[in-house]
């Protein structure tokens, strides 16, 4: 396949991080799970710059998110397979 | 091809058996009032080193043993070659120059007090001049990699420094580990979230819960009771927010990549402490401001430096040479004179995580020879002495 345009850490993560430099809203993105080399396809809902989050599945607010599978903060903001995930709807659990 | 084991850099092996990668002749203030004069020495005579810093005036009990642990330590650091400490009286400036000593290295101590700055200044000249000339004929030798000690800290991370900077370093580390090298990571603050994951990655459960106790320690005293909020922009900061790193727990899983995927750390190191348990690598207690942990960690003894960054933080040691690598794309074009390896190629698909690790070994070994790194070219020499308290 061509350079992937998001790549996933593991295997039951709820997030993937975008890894080319523009993604517009509606663009078909192709991803690649680094822990198995499989791909996965998403739809971006959002405008998401290189390095920014987007959502693998509806995350609901309270609901806990995963990467590098392993708990990396809380949804704060309802969000849907494909949205940007960052501070707008999202914090950490911690201090 | 040589079998890693094998391969040998040059180096400057000093008088106590460590080895060195650069031949500095360091002019150390004792205290803030010492930075003029150290200055003047090293504008004196060339292949001088002035290190200035902040503090050394009225601080007490374990900040200042600190103090004298950072000075100290950079002193006897083996990229030192020679060392002339500067106070502004002769009692602790003494102290510096007795722990340097033990080293063997030449070392010198000059007090203004009772001399006044301008013969201070002349007195140090001449014995800089001498150390300058004797180190001036030392020679490289040869060196195994179980002769380096190697230190890592990443910064301005973004989510690419998870993906693949960090675990360049971290393959890195995990080939250099099974050969005897010495090894150092630390940010004591930006591991929370990875904290029980990284105490997994002890050596036994004693040192694990020795490094959980310097954890919450670090909670209980610095974060805790200082925090006005959820340390937005400070931890992470908005260079990491910029960077797509939503939240600390986030940011730590990332930093946490730099130790590999299986070495384990043997021991828990007090800042600027040096390592006593033999080879391996050690987790040290830090700040994660990349200045105060370089520093830290050249104080202990660190001759080299691997630092991941993501949106392209500039930091350079004056002793430690600092080698930047980054896999943010943008960063490597925008930025490029400061960055010594470009790694992103990884999240291209162009480069597995194993070439990468191995082109940071040959940059590594090419500065260990000379090489100067983007940072030392820029004249980056931030040296920065972590203060645990008011001084009285």
């Amino acid at each position: 396949m061509s350079a992937p345009d998001f790549l996933v850490h593991d295997e039951g993560d709820t997030v993937g991080v975008v890894v080319v430099e523009t993604v517009a809203s509606g663009a078909a993105l192709q991803g690649l799970s680094m822990e198995t080399g499989q791909s996965v396809t998403m739809t971006a809902l959002a405008d998401i710059p290189l390095g920014h989050k987007i959502a693998l599945k509806d995350l609901a607010e309270g609901e806990t998110v995963l990467k590098y599978g392993h708990d990396i903060g809380r949804i704060v903001a309802a969000v849907k397979a494909g949205d940007h995930v960052h501070v707008h709807n999202m914090k950490t659990k911690r201090w | 091809m040589t079998a890693l084991a094998d391969r040998e850099f040059f180096g400057y092996r000093r008088a106590n058996g460590r080895v060195g990668i650069r031949n500095h002749v360091a002019i150390l203030p004792l205290d803030d009032l010492s930075n003029a004069a150290s200055e003047k020495v090293a504008n004196n005579i060339d292949g001088c080193l002035a290190l200035p810093h902040h503090y050394g005036r009225l601080q007490f009990g374990e900040d200042l043993e600190l103090h004298f642990r950072t000075l100290i330590g950079t002193g006897k650091n083996p990229n030192v070659a020679a060392c002339i400490v500067i106070g502004i009286e002769p009692g602790w400036t003494q102290r510096v120059v007795e722990g340097i000593a033990a080293t063997g290295k030449p070392v010198a101590g000059f007090a203004i007090e009772g001399n006044g700055e301008i013969k201070t200044v002349a007195d140090a000249s001449r014995r800089a001049q001498a150390f300058v000339q004797e180190a001036s004929e030392q020679q490289r030798v040869p060196c195994k990699l179980s002769d380096l000690w190697v230190s890592t800290k990443c910064g301005e991370s973004d989510t690419t420094s998870g993906l693949a900077s960090c675990p360049t370093v971290g393959n890195l580390i995990d080939k250099l580990d099974p050969l005897g090298a010495t090894s150092c990571f630390g940010e004591t603050s930006e591991l929370t979230g990875a904290e029980r994951v990284c105490a997994e990655r002890a050596v036994s459960p004693e040192i694990g819960r020795k490094f959980l106790d310097t954890w919450q320690a670090y909670m209980d005293e610095v974060i805790e009771p200082n925090k006005t909020s959820d340390l937005s922009e400070s931890q992470p900061t908005k260079g990491n927010i910029a960077g797509g790193l939503t939240t600390i727990e986030e940011k730590a899983f990332g930093n946490l990549q730099k130790i590999g995927k299986s070495t384990r750390f043997i021991d828990v190191l007090g800042p600027a402490e040096a390592p006593a348990q033999g080879a391996g690598l050690y987790f040290m207690d830090t700040s994660s401001a990349a200045a105060e942990c370089v520093t830290l960690q050249a104080a202990a003894g660190f001759v080299v430096h691997l630092f991941p960054t993501g949106q392209g933080n500039v930091i350079g040691n004056p002793i430690e040479p600092v080698i930047k690598l980054t896999a943010n794309p943008r960063t490597a074009r925008e930025m490029p004179e400061h960055i010594d390896l470009d790694c992103s190629g990884i999240l291209r698909g162009e480069m597995t995580l194993d070439e990468a690790g191995d082109a940071l070994i040959e940059v590594m070994i090419r500065t260990c020879n000379g090489r100067l790194t983007a940072a030392e070219t820029l004249k980056h020499r931030e040296f920065v002495m972590t203060k645990l308290y008011r001084s009285a």
